[in-house]
C-alpha cells in the first residue's frame, strides 16, 4: 500500500527533512536535529506539519445529537468557535481514539473533529453507521485531504501568528478557534497544541498549504520533536499509550477523566460510570529513570523486589531535562509521586521514580 | 548527502569501524551510522576485562528515536572503554572516528580483520 503524503511533501524534502511512516502517512520526522527542534519550541517557536491528522466534518439538524452520542465530553456546552478534548469510546468504555472537537464558528451547530492519523475512514464509518442506525439527519464528511494542518508552538508563537494573521490573536483564548486570513488565505485558527507551550494550530486549504506554511518564519520541526515535546508535557499518543487491541484503556486509567461527562448519553457511558465507581486498577503516570538508560515502549515496571506492577508506554531522553523520562501505567498503590520503582531495560532493573506525567513545571 | 569514510580503518556491514594500533583495535560507529541515528543520547558498553566475540553484540547505542545493537568487528578482551560517552554521548555525533570511539579490544586473532570491509566496500554499501 502506498503511503499518503501531505501537500508539502516535496517542500519538506527540499528542506532536507528525513521522512518516516506514521499512521499510513509519510511525514517529516526530523529537519535538523530533534534536540535543536525541541529546544526551539521550548525557547522560541517551531512549526510542525501535522497534515496526517484526520478531519471529519459533521453538519445538519442532528449534528449535535450524533456528536453527543459518539464522544465522551459534552458537545452541547460548546459555543460557536469553542473546542474541547474528548474521547471516542466503545461500549466497554475503551478508548478507540482521542480527539479535539470543534464547534465551527457558524450559527447552526456544525462540527469538525480531529481523529488521529489514519483513523479517518474508521471514524467516518462509525459516524455514518450510528447516524443510520438512529435515523439521524446529519452529514458526515471525511475532509482529511481538504485541509493541511500546521502547529505553530512555543513562547514566541502568539507573536508569529499575530504577524502572519496581520491582526492580534490575543482575543482567541485557549481552546477556541476562528476563521482568520493567514497571508491572505482563509484558515481555521485554533488556540491549541500538543507541546505544553503556548501556540496555535492552523487548518489551511490543502491547495494553499505552501502560502500558509511560508507565512511563519521559525524552526521547522518533525514528528521526532513532536514526540519528545508531548512526552515531557504528559500528553497521550494514540496507538502507543493506549490502543484498543494491544493496550485497551479507559479514560480514568489514562488520566483524562476530565474529558468524560457522565451526564451525557454516549457509547460507553454506562461502562465508564461503573469504571469510575470501581476506580482504575492501573493509572497513567510519569516515570523518571534514576540510573543510566532510556525507558522505551513495552519495558516492564516492577517493584524493588521484582514484582511486575506495570509497563512503560512511551519514553525518551528528555531534551529539556537531559534526563531519561517515560510515561506508562502502574498498579493503584504505586501511583504516588516519589514511589520507588524499577524499569527493566534489556533485563536489567534500573532505579526509577514515579512522578506526575507533566514533567515540566509550567 | 555524503559521509566521511576514512580509509585508515575497516568496517562491518552493521556500520562499526575498526582501527588497528599495534595489538589493540579501536572500535566505533561510522559517520553514516551516527547520521542515521540522529542525536545519540545513551551508549551501553561492556566493562574493561570482558570478552567480546567477532560479529556478536557488545553493547547498545540509543538516539532519541532509535535503539541499535553494536557488533564487535574483532574478538578479544576489552582493554578500555570510552567512559566520556556516559556523560557526553553526543561525541558519537560530533566526532564518530575520533572522540566518539567506544572500545579498545586486545586483538586475539589477526584474521578477524580480514573479514571486514574496506572503506571502499563499505562506501558502496551505504551509497
Amino acid at each position: 500500500m502506498s503511503l499518503r503524503q501531505p501537500p508539502l511533501a516535496a517542500v519538506h524534502e527540499a528542506a532536507g527533512a528525513d521522512a518516516t511512516e506514521f499512521g499510513g502517512w509519510e511525514m517529516p520526522v526530523e529537519f535538523d536535529s530533534i534536540k535543536d527542534e525541541h529546544r526551539a519550541v521550548r525557547e522560541a517557536a517551531g512549526i510542525f506539519d501535522v497534515s496526517h491528522m484526520s478531519e471529519v466534518e459533521v453538519g445538519g439538524p442532528d449534528a449535535e445529537a450524533l456528536m453527543q452520542r459518539l464522544t465522551s465530553n459534552d458537545v452541547a456546552a460548546l459555543s460557536p468557535g469553542d473546542a474541547q478534548y474528548s474521547m471516542i469510546t466503545d461500549d466497554e468504555g475503551i478508548i478507540l481514539d482521542d480527539t479535539v472537537v470543534y464547534r465551527l464558528p457558524s450559527e447552526t451547530p456544525e462540527y469538525l473533529f480531529v481523529p488521529n492519523a489514519g483513523h479517518d475512514e474508521q471514524m467516518l464509518d462509525r459516524w455514518t453507521r450510528h447516524r443510520d442506525e438512529r435515523g439521524l439527519d446529519a452529514t458526515v464528511e471525511n475532509r482529511t485531504e481538504a485541509y493541511a494542518m500546521f502547529a505553530v508552538q512555543g513562547p514566541d508563537a502568539p507573536d508569529l501568528v499575530a504577524d502572519a494573521a496581520d491582526e492580534a490573536v490575543d482575543d482567541l483564548s485557549r481552546f477556541t478557534a476562528e476563521y482568520r486570513p493567514i497571508a491572505g488565505v482563509e484558515c481555521l485558527l485554533s488556540n491549541t497544541g500538543y507541546t505544553g507551550e503556548a501556540g496555535f494550530e492552523v487548518l489551511a486549504p490543502w491547495d494553499e498549504a505552501e502560502t500558509v506554511w511560508d507565512a511563519f518564519d521559525c524552526q521547522p520541526c518533525g514528528l521526532g520533536a513532536r514526540d519528545t515535546l508531548r512526552i515531557e508535557a504528559g500528553f497521550l499518543l494514540a496507538g502507543q499509550d493506549f490502543d484498543p487491541e494491544e493496550n485497551p484503556r479507559n479514560p480514568y486509567e489514562t488520566g483524562v477523566g476530565f474529558a468524560v461527562d457522565l451526564d451525557t448519553e454516549f457509547v460507553g457511558r454506562d461502562a465508564l460510570a461503573s469504571a469510575k465507581e470501581a476506580g482504575p486498577a492501573q493509572r497513567f503516570v510519569g516515570i523518571r529513570l534514576l540510573d543510566r538508560g532510556v525507558p522505551r515502549h513495552g519495558y516492564p515496571v516492577t517493584t524493588a523486589d521484582g514484582d511486575r506492577i506495570g509497563e512503560v508506554t512511551s519514553g525518551t531522553m528528555s531534551p529539556t531535562l537531559s534526563e531519561p523520562i517515560g510515561l506508562g501505567y502502574v498498579d493503584a498503590g504505586y501511583t504516588d509521586a516519589g514511589t520507588d520503582v524499577r524499569v527493566e531495560v534489556r533485563g536489567q532493573a534500573k532505579k526509577a521514580r514515579v512522578e506526575s506525567p507533566k514533567f515540566l513545571d509550567r | 548527502m555524503s559521509f566521511e569514510t576514512p580509509d585508515d580503518r575497516r568496517y562491518l556491514e552493521s556500520h562499526e569501524w575498526a582501527h588497528r594500533d599495534g595489538d589493540t583495535v579501536r572500535v566505533g560507529i561510522s559517520d553514516f551510522a551516527q547520521d542515521e541515528l540522529g542525536d545519540v543520547v545513551f551508549v551501553e558498553l561492556p566493562d574493561a576485562g570482558d570478552e567480546v566475540t567477532a560479529g556478536e553484540e557488545f553493547g547498545v547505542v540509543e538516539s532519541i528515536k532509535a535503539v541499535s545493537d553494536l557488533y564487535a568487528p574483532v574478538g578479544g578482551e576489552v582493554a578500555a572503554i570510552n567512559e566520556a560517552l556516559f556523560d557526553a554521548p553526543e561525541l558519537v555525533n560530533d566526532d564518530p572516528y575520533g572522540e566518539g570511539w567506544m572500545l579498545e579490544i586486545e586483538l586475539d586473532d589477526e584474521s578477524d580483520l580480514d573479514d571486514l570491509l574496506s572503506a571502499e566496500e563499505y562506501e558502496d554499501q551505504v551509497a
